[in-house]
């Protein structure tokens, strides 16, 4: 390559001055804010290539390492030891019991614990963390815009959250009811506290699982609900989401204590405004009643916030960082804020969007799961049965074939 | 960084002439920058070209070099680089090399379908955040045995493509059929196991080619190996820990996690080189087509999360791949840079007085995404980018990260009240519950937007053209 440049020396030569220049523009890009303001570029005009080359051709040559000199091949395979790099962990997690038996004071036959972690998730080979992550399904007051893939299966029952909790538990395996009381919000229906409590007995009357009770965002609203909320479920043990710093989360603990629940603490991908919460939250709740969710962003729309922000929340608190040792709730419905899960796209390019999305809430449930969430908010049935899946092959263990695994190279498929 | 290197021991290392010829102000400058990976050593070229730094710039590759070693594949102009990680978690800095997607194509397949899914593979290509997500590799397997067979299909492959290649099979002759169609390459060999490890080395120095070691479930049989391979000769070492969906899944991941681990925690030196993860082994044995690939999936979903520097794949489908080019660049994205950008008032087009005025939130996919459907449908506009400390309008509306008040500060502070005669803001369909408030806090009459910008050029058709809002009686406050 650089021999042909060298023979057209006015070529070369332009080429380096574009690239020089490139590389100042690369620089100053590096260095500045980018300031998008009236810039457009159409890729298609742009003949990069020859310019690249003319870069390439710049980036000198890294020095020559001397091979090492030509020796016979060991006779047979050098022994090696392997042992597991196992961390002592100082912290564990905080267990949260959700839903109270008859004999506990509640009318659930079943109850979960979220929590109980002495490692990160699934390093089995440090130790064996107590309770599986727990999904559930979310259920919804009134109707709200669904992707179409979801409203076709719960179509029958978004008139009636009862129904739609009996189905979400008998027929797509909820394991707790996730009702969102939407109709709450002064903006929207502004159901009062009352109707909104009675919609909680509903559910809680339809279903035996344990549920989780949320409201609309309104940080005055939601108290007066939660407080009413917190009454009529007395002793079943809701969940009940969330309590923000920006609201009256002293009284919001406090009528979670007078009643026997627990509470999320919601906080928007920060460690430091989760550990606040906490901290105020102690003041009232005992650490056995907290659970904690870092805000869970779509794949593809900040994923990797939310997944690094709760990877670290989950390691500071084995590592011993007392204000973090909670479980870990995520929204994950919010997947279904990408539009690459709920857009028609060209379909002979990227598949139906009755595919895509439900494997988009799939891609960013496991995402999270490897990161240490411990409570699955979910929405697809299919998304729903593939995480629970997940979630028990490592609860069951299992075998893998290592006899089998390498016939992939010469298999017809 | 892995070794917690001090810029001033990088420093010491350089020519420290502040010649400014790698682009800082000095050497120092320079030495943070390495330190922190934003550049490349070669950068400084005078440690390169002059003589006298020689011995430092080999002092210095070795002080930087990466706990993972990194590897290439090369195919003539294009290269594809796994591993050189430095840190086994992005938030202890950033990951590096995103985890490259291999395709394959099988010597059973027919030449029409090879150069099918040869095109498909390089044609893929989804734009997002103002770049095109791509798949990497071709992986070429010999079902048949047949080192002739095996050879005609390289060819047909290399004909149809200019990606850099995996050949895949445990017979050396089979894949030094390949490699004779390759000269000059470097092509990833796969793979050297406990029964063929020694002909593989053989083969792999005489064509200098990277090759993978593979020992499923057994990393103390990946360890002897590689310490095999190295006593060899061999430096460009690929590991295989194997890959299995179903019941071998938990094994898969917690082989993946203990060796990245062991690398960075143990400082086990043998183990520290790129994975490779193959999802594709879920195709083995009977089964649906749909269940394989949506397991093929998130399986190698898992893998992207759980340190895999190299994938390689069967399904080609598009539902199958978008999500996980995605999360592959979600993972990858370096977690120290703001995913923001400046809040204030963009122009978009040649907006005038009569232009509508919308606004978004400073999450810079947000802001892409809204600005990139507004300019495709050529409409001239203000969009107003309201500081919501880089969060989407859903996770800012949520998080009281976006509130009528700030709406109303950033309108004010804008200017644009002197730059259109109505006052008319479109909002977000996401923030819809904020239009009362945000109707008092700016006296502006709010027009609740569609949920998605890609609906904004109908949205506008209907509700801002049609009427003409600010014509005849209909003249704004």
């Amino acid at each position: 390559m650089s021999g042909e440049k060298r023979g057209s020396k006015t070529r070369r030569s332009l080429e380096a001055i574009i690239a020089d220049a490139l590389n100042q523009l690369f620089k100053n890009l590096e260095d500045a804010e980018i300031e998008l303001e009236g810039v457009e570029i159409e890729a298609d005009e742009l003949e990069l290539e020859p310019i690249m080359q003319a870069i390439v051709s710049q980036i000198p040559k890294p020095v020559e390492v001397a091979k090492p000199a030509v020796k016979p091949l060991p006779e047979r395979l050098l022994e090696a030891e392997f042992t597991p790099p196992v961390t002592e962990y100082p912290g564990s997690i905080v267990e949260v019991k959700i839903g109270a038996t008859k004999s506990e004071g509640g009318t659930r036959s079943k109850t979960v614990v979220l929590g109980g972690e002495t490692v990160p998730a699934f390093y089995t080979f440090e130790g064996l963390n107590p309770n599986p992550p727990v999904v559930s399904l979310d259920v919804f007051d009134t109707r709200i815009p669904l992707a179409r893939a979801v409203r076709m299966e719960v179509k029958d029952v978004l008139d009636d959250p009862a129904e739609w909790a009996k189905k979400a538990v008998h027929k797509f395996g909820a394991e707790v009811v996730n009702l969102h009381l939407v109709s709450i919000d002064p903006l929207l229906k502004d159901t009062p506290p009352s109707e909104a409590a009675k919609t909680v007995e509903n559910v809680l009357q339809a279903v035996d699982v344990p549920i989780c009770v949320g409201g609309c965002g309104d940080p005055l609203k939601d108290l007066k609900v939660f407080e009413k909320v917190c009454e009529v479920a007395e002793g079943e043990r809701i969940l009940i989401n969330s309590v923000t710093l920006d609201m009256d989360f002293k009284k919001v603990a406090e009528a979670v204590k007078r009643h026997g629940h627990a509470v999320i603490a919601f906080t928007s991908m920060s460690m430091d405004d989760a550990r606040e919460l906490n901290r105020k939250l102690y003041e009232v709740l005992p650490k056995e009643d907290i659970v904690i969710d870092t805000t869970t962003a779509a794949l593809g729309y900040g994923l990797d916030y939310a997944f690094t922000i709760m990877e670290r929340t989950r390691l500071a608190a084995l590592m011993g960082d007392t204000e973090l040792q909670h479980p870990i709730s995520s929204g994950t419905t919010n997947a279904w804020a990408a539009r690459e899960a709920w857009m028609k796209l060209d379909e002979s390019k990227w598949g139906p969007r009755e595919l895509r999305g439900p494997i988009w809430e799939v891609v960013t449930a496991l995402t999270l799961l490897l990161a240490g969430v411990d409570y699955f908010m979910m929405m697809h049935p299919l998304a729903v049965k593939t995480v629970k899946q997940v979630i028990d092959r490592f609860t069951m263990g299992g075998v893998f074939d290592s006899e089998k695994y390498l016939n992939w190279v010469s298999s017809t498929f | 960084m892995a070794k917690s290197l001090s810029p001033l021991e990088v420093y010491n290392l350089l020519p420290k002439t502040n010649c400014g010829k790698c682009g800082e102000k000095n050497c120092l400058s320079f030495a943070t920058r390495l330190v922190n990976l934003e550049v490349e050593v070669e950068r400084c070229t005078p440690l390169v070209e002059e003589a006298q730094y020689k011995e430092n710039y080999v002092k210095l590759k070795n002080l930087l070099k990466p706990p993972v070693k990194e590897v290439l594949i090369v195919r003539g102009d294009r290269v594809v680089r796994i591993g050189g990680e430095y840190v086994m978690y992005r938030h202890e800095l950033t990951y590096r090399r995103p985890t490259a997607i291999a395709i394959d194509v099988s010597d059973d397949m027919s030449r029409e379908l090879i150069a099918e899914r040869v095109k498909q593979v390089e044609e893929f290509g989804y734009p997002y955040i103002g770049k095109q997500l791509k798949l990497d590799l071709i992986a070429v397997r010999s079902v048949t045995g047949d080192p002739a067979r095996f050879s005609e299909v390289v060819k047909t492959v290399l004909d149809n493509t200019s990606l850099p290649l995996v050949l895949c099979s445990l017979d050396p002759e089979v894949l030094k059929a390949g490699l004779a169609e390759m000269s000059g390459d470097k092509p990833l060999l796969y793979a050297a196991t406990k029964d063929n490890w020694r002909r593989m080395a053989e083969l792999a120095l005489a064509y200098d080619c990277p090759l993978v070691v593979s020992a499923p479930n057994d990393p103390t049989m990946l360890k002897s190996l590689v310490k095999t391979m190295l006593e060899c000769g061999l430096e460009d070492l690929v590991l295989d820990p194997g890959t299995m969906g179903g019941e071998g899944l938990p094994d898969t991941l917690v082989n993946f996690t203990m060796i990245r681990k062991a690398v960075f925690r143990a400082g086990d030196e043998l183990l520290g080189f790129p994975l490779l993860g193959a999802p594709i082994a879920v195709w083995l044995g009977g089964g649906r087509a749909l269940d394989k690939k949506w397991e093929e999936c998130y399986l190698a979903g898992m893998l992207i999360v759980r340190y895999a520097d190299i994938l390689i794949m069967h399904s080609l489908d598009g539902w199958v791949l978008l999500p996980l080019v995605m999360l592959r660049d979600n993972i990858y994205t370096d977690p120290r840079k703001p995913v923001s950008v400046e809040p204030g008032l963009y122009k978009i087009g040649q907006p005038d007085e009569t232009s509508p005025v919308m606004f978004t939130t400073n999450f810079a996919l947000t802001y892409y995404t809204v600005s990139s459907d507004i300019q495709s449908a050529k409409i001239d506009s203000y969009l107003l980018v309201v500081d919501t400390e880089g969060l989407s309008v859903e996770s800012a509306v949520a998080g009281r990260k976006l509130t009528a008040d700030r709406v109303a500060e950033a309108l004010k502070e804008s200017g644009v009240e002197k730059l259109v005669k109505h006052r008319y803001l479109i909002i977000p369909g996401r923030a819809s519950r904020l239009s009362g408030e945000i109707e008092e806090a700016t006296g502006w009459t709010v027009l609740v937007g569609p949920l998605d910008s890609s609906g904004i050029p109908k949205f506008l058709d209907e509700k801002w053209y049609k009427p003409k809002l600010w014509e005849g009686g209909a003249q704004p406050k």
